[in-house]
C-alpha cells in the first residue's frame, strides 16, 4: 500500500493558476491569471521530488537555484526563496510570466516524464509578487567601488541584468534608453494582460535601487557615438544590447495602405503608448472589426489578443505552417485559442485590397501545403496553385519578426557586422571586434526571448568584469559571420 | 524635462520655441528633427530643428499648431517644461558645393529649410530661396531668410503679402531662365513637394525633399513612417527624413498622412471642450 501511495503522490497533478474566464478577459487589458495563493505554492512545490541531481537547473539560461527555492517554498520561507531567485535573477516576476519553461528548466523535470513537470515558473512569480506585496524588497549592500565606469545601451531585460550583475560587482553602470520608458520589449512589446507594466516599473526601480543610473530619451548613435563614451565620457566598457530591429513587411502589394500596422507599432501604441486608453491617452489606434494577423510567434499572439480587447468582432491569426511548428508559447497558444482568436493554418497573404480610399478592407490569401524540412529544421511550406481566395478584413498586422537596426552600428565602422547587419559577437563573452565594446541580445542573434537576452546580458557581464581586471582583448575566436 | 526657454508667436497658428536642450543643440545638424511627447498621457510627434545654438545650447522648433498635440504645445508658455525630447533623429542634409542651388520653403517648412539654406550658403554656394504660405500671417522669418541667401523670393496664395502665386510658378521661371540650377531642396506639405518635384523633373533638376510622414518611436523599430520611394518601401525616420523627390510616392505619403481623421477630430474637439471649461 505504501508503494502505491507514493506513486499516487508521484503523479499528482499540478497546481493551476486561476485565471479571467476567457470571455471576460477578451474584453479588458487585466492580467490573464491570477497568479498562486500560498496554499497553491506550497502544494506545488510539494510536487518536487527535491531529486538529487536535479536537471531543472541545467534549463535556466541564467542559472537560478531551482530546488533551493523550491525547498524555501515548503518550508513557507516565501521572502527567502525571493531571495534565492533575485542571487541569480534581478527580474524574477517578469520571467514567472513570460519565460518559455517549457522548453528550459521545466522540460528536464523528472516529473514531466510521465505527467506534467512541476511548475516553477508559476511559483518563481509567486515569490517575486509575494516579495514585492509584502514591502520586503531587499537592496544587498553596496559593494567596494571599483572606480570603473560601463555604458549598457538598450534597458531592456539584456540591458536589465547586465546593469544588474555589475552594480553587484562595484562598478559604476549606466543604462541608456533611447524611449521615454525604461525595459525595451517588457514595456513596449509584450501587452498589460501578459506582464503588466506596473510589475516591469517595479523590477526596473529595484535595479535603480542597486544604485544604475538610467538615462531616458538617449538615442546612442545619434546623441553620442560609442566612440564618445569610451574616449570622452569615461566609460571603461561597453554592452550593446538594443534589441529588436526593423520590421519586416509580407513584401506583398499593398502594404503600405493604411490600417496595415507591423506588429512593432501595434504593441507599441497599444502597450507604451496606451492608444487602448484613447483619448485620455493621446497616441490613436486603429481599432479593427475584422483584423488578420500573420505569423505564429509570441509577438503574433501579443497583437491577435490586443487586437481582440479593441474591440475586434473577429480576429483571424494566419500562419504559413501548421501549429505544431508555431513558435509560440504555449501558453500563450493555449489562451488564444480560448479568447476565440480562428487559427488559419498553411495559409499565406498574397497581396492587400485596397477600399479605393488608401484603407485595407481585404486580404488575398494563398493555401500552402508543407514540404521537405528547411534550414529551421521546420518543413518549408509550399503554396497550393489555384487555391487564392479573399477574407475581408479592415486591419493587418504582419508578425514576421525583424531585420538589424543600422542606427547604431553604421555609425561604428570598426565593428563588424554579419551578412544581415547583426553584430558579430564571441559566444560566450558577447566580445566584438571593438576592444571594450561588447554585444547581446537580439542585435546579435535576430529575434529572440526576454531570458535568451538576459542569458546574455549575465554572459556579458562575467566577460567585463574579466576584461576590466586585464584589458586583454583577443577575439581570434570571433564567428566568421 | 525639457525647459521652453523662450516663446515667439510668428502667427495666430505658428510658434517658436526656444528649448534648453545641450546635448542634442550640440550634434544637431541641417535636416534633422527630433521627436517630443509633452507629458504623461501625450503622442510622440516628430518636429523639425528650425535652428540649433551649440555653445548655447539651445534647440529651435517651429511649428503649426493643427490637432490636438499642436494646440497643446502652443498653449506652453516660456518657464513651462516639456517632458521628452529626443533626437537629433534622421539622415542630415548633405551640405557640399553644388553651385547653383534653390531651396523652397512652404508653411512651416520655411523653418527647417533655413539651417539648411544658410548652412549651403556657407559651404560656397549661390543660394536662392522661395517662400511661401497661404496668406500673410503665415509668412515668417523673412529676414532671416534674406541674409542666409543670396535670393529671396516671396510668395503668398491669396497676393496678401509677396507674389501672389504658389511657390512653384516662381521656381518654374528660375529654372527655365537659369541653366546652371542644380539642386532645389523643397520643404513643405506633401502638396507643395509633389508639385516642385513634378515642375523640377521638366528641367531634369535634382530635387531634395523632407517627407514628414507620422512616427512613433522614430529610431526605425515602428515603420508607422513608411514611404515608398523608388517602388521600395523606406522608412522616413532612419532612411530619411530627405529623399530623392523625383522617386517619391507623394500620393501613399499623403495617404499614410490622413490615416486618423476621426481620432484627430475626436482629440481636438475634447481638447478644446477642455480649454473652454477653464
Amino acid at each position: 500500500m505504501g508503494a502505491g501511495k507514493s506513486e499516487e503522490k508521484k503523479t499528482k497533478a499540478r497546481v493551476k493558476m486561476r485565471e479571467q474566464a476567457p470571455l471576460e478577459r477578451a474584453g479588458n487589458f487585466m492580467e490573464v491569471p491570477y497568479g498562486y495563493t500560498s496554499d497553491e505554492a506550497v502544494e506545488e512545490a510539494n510536487r518536487c521530488l527535491t531529486c538529487l541531481r536535479p536537471a531543472c537547473r541545467n534549463g535556466c539560461p541564467v542559472e537560478v537555484d531551482i530546488p533551493s527555492f523550491i525547498k524555501l517554498i515548503k518550508d513557507g520561507k516565501f521572502i527567502e526563496a525571493a531571495w534565492k531567485v533575485k542571487e541569480k535573477n534581478a527580474l524574477p516576476a517578469v520571467c514567472g510570466r513570460v519565460c518559455p519553461q517549457e522548453i528550459q528548466c521545466e522540460s528536464l523535470c523528472i516529473l514531466g516524464k510521465k505527467g506534467e513537470p512541476v511548475a516553477v515558473g508559476n511559483m518563481e512569480r509567486f515569490v517575486a509578487d509575494y516579495e514585492a506585496e509584502k514591502g520586503e524588497i531587499k537592496v544587498p549592500e553596496k559593494p567596494k567601488p571599483t572606480g570603473r565606469k560601463i555604458a549598457i545601451i538598450g534597458s531592456g531585460p539584456g540591458g536589465l541584468t547586465c546593469a544588474a550583475d555589475l552594480i553587484k560587482s562595484g562598478h559604476q553602470v549606466t543604462l541608456f534608453e533611447a524611449l521615454h520608458k525604461p525595459g525595451g520589449v517588457l514595456i513596449y512589446g509584450i501587452p498589460e494582460f501578459r506582464l503588466p507594466k506596473a510589475i516591469v516599473e517595479r523590477e526596473v526601480e529595484y535595479i535603480k535601487e542597486l544604485g544604475v543610473e538610467l538615462r531616458l530619451n538617449t538615442v546612442i548613435g545619434k546623441l553620442y557615438t560609442v566612440d564618445e563614451l569610451l574616449n570622452e565620457q569615461g566609460y571603461d566598457a561597453c554592452f550593446i544590447v538594443t534589441g529588436a530591429g526593423l520590421p519586416i513587411f509580407v513584401g506583398i502589394p499593398g502594404e503600405n495602405l493604411n490600417g496595415i500596422y507591423s506588429a512593432n507599432e501595434f504593441l507599441t501604441r497599444a502597450n507604451l503608448m496606451k492608444a487602448y486608453l484613447f483619448p485620455e491617452y493621446d497616441t490613436p489606434i486603429k481599432r479593427g472589426k475584422k483584423v488578420a494577423v500573420f505569423g505564429g510567434g509570441n509577438v503574433a499572439m501579443d497583437s491577435a489578443r490586443v487586437a481582440l480587447r479593441l474591440g475586434a468582432k473577429k480576429v483571424y491569426l494566419i500562419y504559413r505552417r501548421s501549429e505544431a511548428e508555431m513558435p509560440a508559447r504555449k501558453a500563450e497558444v493555449h489562451h488564444a485559442h480560448e479568447e476565440g482568436i480562428e487559427f488559419v493554418f498553411l495559409t499565406n497573404p498574397t497581396r492587400f485590397i485596397d477600399d479605393g480610399k488608401g484603407n485595407v478592407c481585404g486580404i488575398e490569401c494563398i493555401k500552402m501545403e508543407l514540404g521537405e524540412p528547411d534550414q529551421s529544421g521546420r518543413r518549408k511550406p509550399i503554396p497550393i496553385k489555384g487555391s487564392e481566395f479573399q477574407i475581408e478584413i479592415d486591419v493587418a498586422i504582419p508578425a514576421l519578426g525583424t531585420r538589424s537596426n543600422p542606427l547604431l552600428s553604421s555609425t561604428m565602422p570598426d565593428l563588424k557586422l554579419n551578412k544581415r547587419g547583426y553584430i558579430v559577437a564571441e559566444e560566450g563573452t558577447g566580445m566584438t571586434s571593438k576592444p571594450g565594446v561588447f554585444a547581446g541580445g537580439d542585435i546579435v542573434t535576430g529575434s529572440a526571448t526576454v531570458i535568451l537576452a538576459m542569458g546574455a546580458g549575465r554572459k556579458a557581464a562575467n566577460a567585463i568584469n574579466e576584461y576590466l581586471k586585464w584589458k586583454y582583448w583577443d577575439v581570434s575566436n570571433l564567428p566568421k559571420s | 524635462m525639457f525647459k521652453i526657454l523662450k516663446k515667439e508667436e510668428l502667427s495666430d497658428l505658428v510658434t517658436l520655441f526656444e528649448i534648453d536642450a545641450k546635448d542634442i543643440a550640440r550634434k544637431a545638424k541641417p535636416g534633422n528633427f527630433f521627436v517630443l511627447r509633452i507629458n504623461e498621457q501625450g503622442e510622440r510627434i516628430p518636429l523639425t530643428i528650425a535652428d540649433f545654438d551649440r555653445g548655447k545650447g539651445i534647440l529651435t522648433t517651429v511649428f503649426q499648431k493643427v490637432g490636438k498635440t499642436t494646440h497643446l504645445l502652443g498653449s506652453l508658455n516660456a518657464g513651462d517644461f516639456i517632458s521628452d525630447i529626443i533626437g537629433p533623429l534622421g539622415k542630415h542634409s548633405p551640405i557640399e558645393k553644388f553651385g547653383k542651388i534653390v531651396c523652397v520653403g512652404g508653411g512651416v517648412g520655411i523653418a527647417p529649410i533655413y539651417p539648411i539654406a544658410r548652412a549651403l550658403k556657407e559651404a560656397g554656394n549661390t543660394v536662392i530661396s522661395i517662400i511661401g504660405a497661404r496668406t500673410k500671417d503665415l509668412i515668417f522669418w523673412e529676414e532671416k531668410m534674406r541674409n542666409a541667401t543670396d535670393e529671396l523670393i516671396v510668395t503668398t496664395d491669396d497676393g496678401s503679402y509677396g507674389r501672389k502665386a504658389v511657390v512653384t510658378v516662381p521656381l518654374d521661371e528660375l529654372l527655365r531662365g537659369d541653366k546652371d540650377i542644380g539642386l532645389v531642396i523643397a520643404i513643405g506639405p506633401a502638396i507643395m513637394m509633389k508639385f516642385v518635384c513634378i515642375t523640377t523633373e521638366k528641367y531634369n533638376v535634382k530635387t531634395i525633399v523632407s517627407l514628414n510622414s507620422i512616427m512613433v518611436d522614430a529610431t526605425g523599430m515602428c515603420g508607422a513612417c513608411r514611404v515608398e520611394v523608388g517602388g521600395e518601401t523606406k522608412f522616413a525616420c532612419v532612411d530619411g527624413p530627405e529623399f530623392d523627390g523625383h522617386k517619391v510616392n507623394f500620393d501613399l505619403l499623403m495617404a499614410r498622412q490622413r490615416m486618423y481623421p476621426e481620432e484627430e477630430k475626436i482629440a481636438l474637439e475634447k481638447y478644446k471642450e477642455k480649454m473652454e471649461v477653464k
